[in-house]
């Protein structure tokens, strides 16, 4: 799960002009971009760094609804949980494959978010509280990912937009998989209808952030749509989002904690209060609540891997030194 | 009904619960690596044993209440018992340890579960036991080849490695007796055709764990007293904690739909 408005990658490109028109013409005619043709390096940079950030996100993403594994109230919500959680270590790894095919190795985009470097998607620093979160990630932030990545299956990069085919499929049921457990609570007992009402006032906020900043203070969202990268501005892909989401939470029985939101018949949608966006900038530059806990688990599962990985190297060069024995022989 | 038929009914009921508290427990411990393995792939593959784990748990669970016919669902059973009540062996509950641990493990695990299951599938009286058992022995062939190949990896990769391999066999060696020792229960269901005997599967056990270790350059350590309480409800320091978490929601909000 992902959204758009990090990035923040340098797309300045120094080719010639008519190298740029060839490409923006391939761009315009909707052909794919495949990774041995040529390219701006700007248009590399921004994939590298989006996709990178989207894969970060991926990784980041287990920690906080890993948070709830052990504790699931179910086997079945149990099994569920650990799937969907799975599932994002899945899309993580298809991601940095697609990463890899423009020239940078999943070990240096590690390296990178070890460090502290990488960007990933703000919302993964709140923690999970409560078994209600559970739902309202797969409701809210799945939702927003959805909304992203759906106009990304058809981004002009070829293996971004193959990838994102699967993903949505697949965040499309973590979706329905977070409202259903909303759906649950909220037709529960006082306790579980507060446990529901209680997580989406949390998450809700968060959730809208994960769009990125207004149109007007987003730097490089020109470059990336007429590269075909973004199809939908921030803002547009936002106003998506809540238009879909504000008749779900009142069909369960629950109200936005937003006192200003409001339909807008003229332009037939949801009117909204001001986001704060100085909580979102604050996040994003490392001071959110879980971004020092999510980096930290993330370097301590790293490091107490590594000897796992260096003995499963050497054995595996153990084994083609072995082989490699009898083929010289035969030679 | 019956008197007999409700003993019968009770001895499988009790046998079924230890085949299932070994999945759930198992199954509970593999998916506390979720976003903490290794590996990105080893993350995947943990849990998906995990998951094979948990499912099994399931199905058994449910045969289990059925069986009882009090009307306690896999959820009653798995998650509201007391600590005694559970009856799984005690290496499954062994916590995590580091990777060694955890694939030591699951090896021995698999490589008796594997050809218990095929058994079972083959001979058991009970016809929704061996299906369970079909599905399951495929699960555990894979968990069996997954887990070998890591003991292989890492007995036969670095000297560093090679260590954590030979602390996790001094660890777990001594609780693998458990496996086939058979608890009164079991016994009485082998009688009733309901299970194999495990015992049977000791040789074959031993021949799986001589070949990987062999290939692994690992010995596999003298044990002088096998452990052994689980099938008792006799159960280590940490099962209490694993069950706090694993119980938490039911407990701290019962009686409620999820």
């Amino acid at each position: 799960m992902y959204s758009q408005g990090l990035i923040g990658a340098d797309s300045s490109t120094t080719e010639s002009e008519e190298f740029l028109a060839a490409f923006q013409s391939r761009i315009d005619r909707e052909e794919k971009i495949e990774p041995n043709d040529p390219m701006p390096e700007g248009y590399r940079r921004t994939l590298v760094r989006q996709i990178g950030q989207h894969a970060h996100s991926e990784i980041v993403g287990m920690l906080p609804e890993g948070n709830w594994i052990a504790r699931a109230p179910t086997l079945r919500r149990k099994m569920a949980l650990l799937a969907k959680v799975q599932d994002e270590g899945g899309h993580g790894l298809y991601l940095y494959s697609a990463a890899e095919t423009l020239g940078v190795s999943r070990e240096q985009m590690t390296e990178e978010l070890l460090a502290g470097k990488a960007k990933y998607s703000s919302i993964f620093n709140y923690p999970t509280l409560t078994w209600a979160d559970i739902g309202a990630i797969g409701w809210l932030v799945d939702g927003a990912a959805i909304m992203n990545q759906i106009p990304l299956c058809r981004c002009s990069f070829g293996p971004y937009a193959r990838a994102m085919i699967r993903v949505c499929k697949e965040e499309s049921f973590h979706q329905r998989q977070g409202y259903e457990i909303m759906m649950e609570l909220a037709k529960g007992s006082e306790e579980q209808k507060e446990m529901a009402q209680d997580a989406l006032n949390r998450w809700w906020w968060p959730s809208l952030m994960m769009f990125g900043p207004h149109d007007s203070d987003s730097q490089h969202g020109d470059q990336s749509m007429a590269w075909k990268i973004k199809r939908f501005s921030n803002d547009q892909l936002r106003e998506k989002f809540i238009n879909a989401t504000v008749p779900q939470a009142k069909f369960i029985g629950l109200s936005v904690p937003d006192p200003d939101l409001q339909w807008n018949a003229e332009k037939q949608g949801y009117d909204h209060g001001e986001i704060d966006w100085s909580e979102f900038k604050a996040v994003v530059s490392g001071e959110g609540q879980m971004n020092r806990d999510r980096i930290r688990d993330r370097n301590k599962a790293h490091d107490d891997g590594a000897w796992v990985r260096e003995a499963a190297l050497a054995h595996a060069q153990k084994r083609a030194n072995k082989q490699h024995i009898p083929q010289e022989a035969a030679e | 009904m019956a008197a007999p038929d409700n003993d019968a009914n009770h001895t499988a009921f009790r046998a079924l619960l230890e085949l299932a508290d070994d999945c759930l427990v198992l199954g509970h411990r593999l998916s506390e690596w979720c976003g903490h393995a290794p590996t990105l792939e080893e993350d995947l593959a943990l849990a998906n044993m995990g998951l094979d784990l948990l499912g099994q748990a399931r199905a058994l669970y449910a045969h289990a209440g059925e069986i009882e016919g009090k009307g306690r669902s896999e959820d009653d059973l798995a998650f509201l018992r007391r600590e005694r009540d559970y009856r799984n062996c005690l290496l499954v509950e062994r916590p995590n340890g580091d990777f060694a641990v955890t694939m030591l493990r699951q090896l021995y695990f698999a490589a008796f579960m594997e050809p218990y299951w095929r058994d079972i599938a083959e001979s058991s009286t009970d016809a929704d036991l061996r299906g369970i058992a079909a599905k399951a022995q495929k699960e555990m062939a894979y968990h069996l080849r997954h887990a070998g190949e890591w003991v292989i990896r890492l007995g036969d990769g670095t000297g560093e490695s090679a260590a954590h391999m030979a602390a996790a066999a001094t660890e777990l060696h001594r609780y693998t007796g458990e496996l086939f020792m058979a608890s009164p229960v079991r016994t009485e269901a082998v009688a009733a055709g309901l299970l194999p005997d495990p015992e049977n599967l000791r040789e074959a056990w031993d021949d799986t764990i001589a070949t990987v270790f062999r290939t692994a350059k690992l010995t596999a350590p003298e044990v002088r007293v096998h452990q052994k309480g689980g099938r008792d409800g006799l159960h280590g320091e940490d099962m209490g904690h694993l069950l706090a978490e694993l119980q938490f929601m039911q407990r701290a909000y019962p009686g409620l739909s999820w």
